[in-house]
């Protein structure tokens, strides 16, 4: 048995599929969307420190559960290992309405053009696919601004002399800087540096019926009190719901997307809310899971054309997983820096994303988001006390003293690192699970050092009496800015899917998320995952029939 | 119901439980009830009412555990472990979300406790506060006699109580520990977190 037939069904209410859902929905399609979370809700952990997004000793905030949910992780030598969400190796985001776009920090990045060019500009890097995108910054321009207006940015136009050209300013105005923002301000001019405010997916000021920002400063990781934070959630998910045309589903866990003998997606299977398998048939789907759940569901999607799973004819799904190495400094001072006051992190340098001298890509660096009582305590400089009298002491001394200057770096996409499927372990529904392996590329160590050794100098010259590095280590890659698991480009044989999402010799079945990123950015990615789903789903819509989309 | 969960601990406590503890315990059960709604509404603390007994720990064990603590986190002009209440949050947690870590307590408590006895022919909570970081130091750095340690080893251990301790020093109250909010008053930081300013002029925030 069946349900209704739809029009769209698009599985993942996160950062991409919210955007997809509002679109298509909007343009008159009946569509579905499925979340495996519920919608989030502040009061269930407030500013809770140990339930939330960034530190999870407790579990997760807004998801998955410890209860339910795992993966199999890589130990580096040959082994595996079952883990849980709350467990860093777990790789996770989140999971409920708005995903990620919930908990963010909301850093609103648009990439550089280089960033789309990565091979042209520093031709091919050995032991990485790098590879251009096969769409260029202009084409995603136009959609970047939508996203900036429909979902709401506030930043100062025009400040990042490396920023990519724009046609529209930002909504609305930038945040101004706090404390440390104003020290560092002054100290990367000194150097002769650029420093700009951070872009925000965040009000400034009232805008589109919510208000302004409270500069708590408790974003990173957490849900935002006053709902000043945007995310898809507050945004275009409501706008999507708002037109009649689409349903959205929670704690609706997709198991399978369904390809007939033609090699025609015909809908998902899901588990819903009480547990029960459903299958919703739909014209056409879009899987917006993330890049390690996407690659697990296509993989779990095996069918007579496709054994291996959708897409995966020639072994690309799943492949190229990237996140981000962070890499900076921490510099103590002589004074009080820390002013709880928000927008967080403010301030932004991105002298650093190219032309670094002998080495490929870079990346942004930016002042930290939150300090934050119990991952301090484990924050101290190389052979300071980690218990006892002078532990404490240095806690109460200089928990406002201290300023962290870090950012990410550009990863080279390595074929090895990947989302397979466990041929073992099922999660509660007995779904087979993500299994993560392999290790970031050399490059992204080098980088990092390079990144971090130039966030101490930042730091010195604000004056900090004591700096110390941090580095990235070559461990699996991923996380919260998980990309690259299902490329697009235009060879099918190197590649998951079209320049436009749509996956290789399956045309009704979309990606729109962070998978198919071909390179990562030096920039946290979700306004350009954002941006994705404009872009997809404008393609989707120019080639909608009244009933199909045309084949 | 409630009878289950009781035979439950007192099975999982290698010193056995008196009846007068069950009791206890029981009371703890309803109590935990009705917290577990107040933590949700953010208002948790023990406040200057007694604070309940151990849902895991012995109170031997409990002890020893607080005598540990205390030394990660002393007090000095503030509040430390021991005033905070970080043994209750350790109990609380690992008689749920951390429930993984039981085994790994209830044999390095052992363990410690038998190190002491060896090393120093006195228990841990009887030493000198000097004389405890002595012993604490040697079985971070793994130079206890080690055929006293098999799984947990000793450093892995002390890696365990002392990340425990920060989250239940430095956490939120409302798990147990952070009892009156001492972390956060050591820090100045207001908690409920005072809601931030919402001023701007011209349409411009300032
Ligand atoms: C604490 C934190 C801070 C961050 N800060 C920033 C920042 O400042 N700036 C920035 O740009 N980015 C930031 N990010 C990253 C950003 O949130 C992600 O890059 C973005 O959300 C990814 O978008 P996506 O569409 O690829 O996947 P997601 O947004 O994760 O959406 C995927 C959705 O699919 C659902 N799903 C998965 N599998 C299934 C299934 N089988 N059935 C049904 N539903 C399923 C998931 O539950 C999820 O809701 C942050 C993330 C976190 C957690």
């Amino acid at each position: 048995m069946s349900l209704k037939r739809v029009n769209a069904v698009v599985v993942g209410a996160g950062a991409g599929g919210g955007v997809v859902a509002k679109e298509l929905s909007e343009a008159g399609l009946s569509v579905v969307l499925l979340e495996r979370g519920g919608w989030p809700n502040f009061e269930a952990h407030d500013h809770d420190e140990l339930i939330s997004q960034r530190v999870t000793v407790l579990g997760n905030a807004f998801g998955p559960d410890d209860r339910r949910h795992r993966r199999v992780v890589s130990n580096g030598n040959g082994g595996w290992r079952v883990v849980v969400p709350s467990d860093g190796a777990y790789n996770n985001n989140a999971a409920c309405v708005g995903s990620g776009t919930v908990s963010y920090g909301a850093m609103a990045w648009r990439f550089m053009e280089k960033d789309f060019k990565l091979r042209t500009t520093y031709r091919s890097v050995a032991g990485s696919t790098l590879e251009d995108w096969p769409i260029t910054y202009q084409d995603l321009a136009p959609f970047y601004e939508k996203a900036e207006w429909e979902i709401g940015v506030a930043g100062e136009t025009g400040a990042d002399p490396f920023a990519a050209p724009r046609r529209q300013p930002y909504p609305m105005p930038p945040f101004p800087h706090n404390q440390e923002g104003l020290v560092l301000e002054k100290a990367a001019q000194e150097l002769g540096l650029h420093p700009f405010p951070i872009p925000m997916l965040r009000n400034s000021v009232p805008y589109r019926g919510r208000p302004a920002c409270i500069k708590c400063r408790y974003c990173v990781g957490f849900a935002c009190e006053v709902n000043a934070k945007c995310g898809t959630h507050n945004t275009v998910i409501p706008a999507a719901l708002a037109t009649g045309n689409c349903q959205v589903r929670t704690e609706s866990v997709v198991s399978e997307v369904v390809i007939d003998d033609r090699g025609r997606a015909c809908g998902v299977r899901y588990f819903d809310a009480e547990n029960r398998l459903q299958y919703q048939t739909a014209d056409l789907v879009v899987v917006s899971a993330s890049a390690t759940e996407t690659a697990r569901l296509l993989l779990n999607s095996q069918s007579k054309l496709f054994p291996n799973g959708a897409g995966n004819r020639h072994d690309w799904v799943g492949r190229n997983l990237q996140g981000h190495a962070y890499t900076g400094a921490f510099g103590l001072f002589e004074e009080d820096r820390y002013d709880d006051v928000g927008a967080g992190a403010t301030i932004a340098i991105c002298d650093y994303n190219h032309g670094n001298p002998g080495m490929v890509g870079g990346g942004m660096l930016a002042n930290e988001f939150i300090r934050l009582p119990y991952l301090f305590s484990g924050i101290r400089p190389p052979g300071a006390a980690s218990w006892g009298r002078d532990h404490k002491e240095f806690q109460r001394k200089y928990f406002r003293r201290c300023v962290r200057v870090v950012g990410p770096v550009q990863e080279m996409p390595v074929f090895e690192a990947r989302v397979e499927v466990d041929p073992v372990v099922k999660d509660d529904w007995g779904i087979p699970v993500a299994r993560i392996s392999g290790s970031r590329h050399p490059n992204d160590i080098e980088v990092g050092n390079f990144l971090a050794a130039k966030a101490e100098a930042w730091l010195k010259k604000a004056g900090a009496f004591q700096t110390w590095q941090t580095g990235a280590g070559r461990g699996v890659s991923g996380g919260q800015h998980q990309a690259g698991t299902c490329r697009m480009g235009n060879d099918p044989k190197t590649s998951v899917t079209n320049p436009h999402g749509q996956v290789h010799d399956i045309d009704n079945l979309f990606i729109a998320d962070g998978s198919l990123h071909v390179t990562n950015g030096g920039f946290n990615p979700a306004l350009t995952i954002m941006a994705l789903g404009y872009w997809v789903s404008d393609y989707i819509k120019r080639g909608w029939k009244g009933s199909r989309f045309r084949s | 119901m409630s009878q289950d969960l009781i035979v439950g601990i007192a099975g999982a406590n290698g010193d056995g439980v008196s009846r007068r503890t069950v009791l206890k315990l029981v009371a703890v059960v309803a109590l935990g009830a009705a917290v577990g709604v107040g933590a949700s509404a953010g208002i948790t603390h023990w406040g200057r009412t007694a604070p309940p007994p151990y849902r895991f720990f012995s109170e031997a064990e409990a002890k020893l555990l607080i005598a540990i603590c205390e030394q990660i986190i002393p007090r000095d002009d503030t509040s430390g472990a021991t005033d905070a209440g970080v043994i209750y949050y350790i109990d609380r947690q690992i008689s749920g979300p951390l429930a993984r870590h039981q085994q790994s307590y209830r044999l390095g408590l052992a363990s410690f406790r038998k190190t002491c006895l060896q090393v120093y022919k006195t228990p841990f909570e009887e030493l000198a506060f000097e004389q405890q970081t002595d012993a604490l130091r040697l079985i971070e750095e793994g130079n206890a006699p080690n055929d006293l340690w098999g799984d947990p080893s000793q450093k892995a251990f002390f890696d365990l109580v002392l990340d425990h301790t920060r989250q239940g020093f430095y956490g939120s109250p409302r798990h147990g520990g952070n009892r009156d909010y001492a972390s956060y008053r050591m820090l100045g930081l207001a908690y409920p977190n005072l809601i931030g300013q919402n001023r701007y002029a011209n349409g411009r925030p300032i």
